[in-house]
């Protein structure tokens, strides 16, 4: 690097010796634990408007679990209680015991990370690929930037995005956002993702190239996943187990052979109306 | 709804503005101290805004200068004491049009330029993606950009008031109705201002920068409902930064006396 990069490498870094230099990493990346979720009589209301009734659900270590239902009925704003952007009026989500809406002592002591993926990808524009992949390991200083950089190629390749760093934001398709965003929350080596409608605005053949990465995540990283859509098929394709949620209340609860053979006519119209096919073929 | 209802509402409304405004500021400025790790950040800022604003800035100074020249060298010279204009533009350039000309420049073209920014990532969830990577939106926006106003401005308007000078010393001395030469209106000027003039302006100025960074990411942070609040949040910005200009600069005025 001549003498002006090299000064302008640490003006960017704040001159923070630890960040410059080096291969250290003080974050593991032997692989994640995955992380056990409790939500425990979640209630939210807006004015009048009672959102989230009473939820109560249990997610295991490791398990990949799809929050279905249509669009409206509270599960982006469940998933955002669970990463603590919104507050509940009651209840609690308690992770790996620790009731994530304590600050202090017990939440800095925490032994798990998590990060999730947003319906709009929310990727910075001012940033290329790469900075937005690497950006958290440079925000928190922990990681030397040599390899810090390593860390942004694995990622990218693990999403399929292998030489993309220097790319801008503006100059990538829909998929492709999504799966910067997906390598970005990968870059914390989290031990729960959350993923707010992966295939909003993606068409069928980019939504299964990304089932397939979520797919290929779930083989190579054993963290826990909470997937929030109203797309059933990739919900039921990729998911250990399956609730759907409507009008604010868990009304299903189950693996997906057993949503899809449920007897509740709500679930029954739900995966009617999504999967009803061509107009006179039906039985 | 009765008007007394309407009162209270607005009042409460104007409270919880000036309480979070406030809160907003504390929690800027406890940021100071991560300044040395946001450099880049500062540096790309005060680019935007410096280097940025200063053609339109200087071009603006040098004719209202021009035009101060002109006006009041012309009623000066009915009284054939038009050697005083170096004076008169040099005082006025350096403590009132200097910093509040500039400072509302800034404000309607890079304080609605952060205002859009900062909205247009509180709607798209950017800011929400900052929180889930435990980066805190207040040190990673609001504080870069606050420091970046706080040293730009000032430097902007030295140069502004600078070339404002310039430009009323140049018609001064070609225009046949004023006809002071250069010379003389420089020492006029030097005569009249004092190094404590210049701080006061200066002072003014940071203070202004301050407003209006600070501004924009407040407007920017309180953004919701899509493309059409981010609109409304660049006029507010412009409208509330303008506002708290002219309102400091009265009392700054008073205090300074």
């Amino acid at each position: 690097m001549n003498p002006l990069g090299s000064f302008w490498a640490k003006l960017a870094h704040g001159f923070a010796p630890t960040i410059i230099e080096g291969d250290i990493c003080q974050l593991g990346y032997e692989g994640s634990e995955g992380v056990r979720i409790q939500i425990e009589n979640l209630n939210k209301s807006f004015g009048d408007n009672h959102v989230l009734k009473d939820i109560n659900l249990t997610i295991e270590p490791g398990e990949t679990f799809s929050i279905i239902g249509p669009s409206g009925t509270g599960k982006s704003l469940l998933l955002k209680h669970i990463v603590k952007l919104e507050t509940a009026d009651s209840g609690q989500i308690l992770i790996n015991g620790h009731d994530v809406a304590e600050t202090g002592k017990i939440n800095a002591n925490r032994n798990f990370r998590y990060s999730m993926v947003f319906q709009s990808s929310a990727l910075f524009n001012s940033l290329s690929v790469g900075e937005n992949v690497g950006l958290w390991l440079r925000e928190k200083q922990i990681c030397g930037e040599v390899r810090i950089r390593r860390i942004i190629r694995e990622k990218l390749r693990l999403v399929g995005l292998a030489g993309k760093e220097a790319l801008l934001t503006s100059e990538l398709s829909g998929g492709m956002k999504k799966r910067v965003a997906i390598a970005r929350s990968l870059a914390m080596n989290p031990d729960l993702i959350l993923y707010d409608e992966p295939t909003a605005e993606l068409d069928p053949v980019t939504s299964d190239e990304l089932a397939r990465v979520i797919m290929s995540l779930k083989e190579k990283v054993n963290l826990t996943t909470i997937i929030v859509s109203h797309d059933l098929n990739f919900a039921l394709y990729l998911s250990d187990r399956v609730a759907m949620i409507h009008d604010g209340e868990i009304i299903a609860v189950g693996t997906p052979q057993e949503i899809k053979k449920s007897q509740n006519p709500i679930v029954r119209n739900f995966i009617y109306t999504t999967t009803k096919g061509i107009k006179g073929e039906e039985d | 709804m009765s008007l007394f209802t309407t009162i209270r509402d607005k009042l409460l409304n104007v409270a919880q503005g000036v309480g979070e405004m406030l809160a907003l500021l504390c929690e800027t400025v406890y940021y100071f101290k991560e300044a040395p790790r946001n450099l880049a950040s500062i540096f790309r800022q005060m680019s935007i805004i410096g280097i940025g604003t200063l053609p339109i800035a200087m071009l603006v100074a040098l004719f209202v200068g021009m035009v101060l020249s002109v006006q009041t060298g012309s009623e000066l010279a009915n009284y054939g004491s038009q050697e005083a204009i170096g004076a008169i533009v040099g005082i006025s350039m350096v403590k009132e049009l200097g910093p509040v000309m500039t400072s509302l420049l800034v404000a309607g073209r890079i304080g609605s330029a952060m205002a859009a920014e900062v909205g247009a990532m509180q709607v798209y969830e950017e800011i929400d993606a900052l929180k889930t990577l435990e980066i805190n939106p207040v040190r990673y926006l609001a504080m870069p950009r606050l420091i970046a106003c706080l040293f730009s401005v000032p430097a902007l308007v030295a140069f502004a008031t600078v070339v404002g000078i310039l430009g009323g010393g140049i018609v001064a001395d070609i225009n046949p109705q004023i006809d002071v030469p250069f010379s003389v209106y420089y020492d006029n000027m030097v005569r009249a201002l004092s190094y404590k003039e210049i701080f006061k302006g200066l002072l003014k100025a940071m203070i202004f920068g301050g407003i209006i960074a600070h501004v924009g990411c407040y407007v920017g942070f309180k953004t919701s409902g899509g493309a059409r609040g981010i609109g409304e949040s660049t006029t507010r910005s412009v409208v509330l930064s303008f506002l708290l200009i002219m309102v400091a600069n009265y009392l700054l005025t008073r205090i300074m006396m």
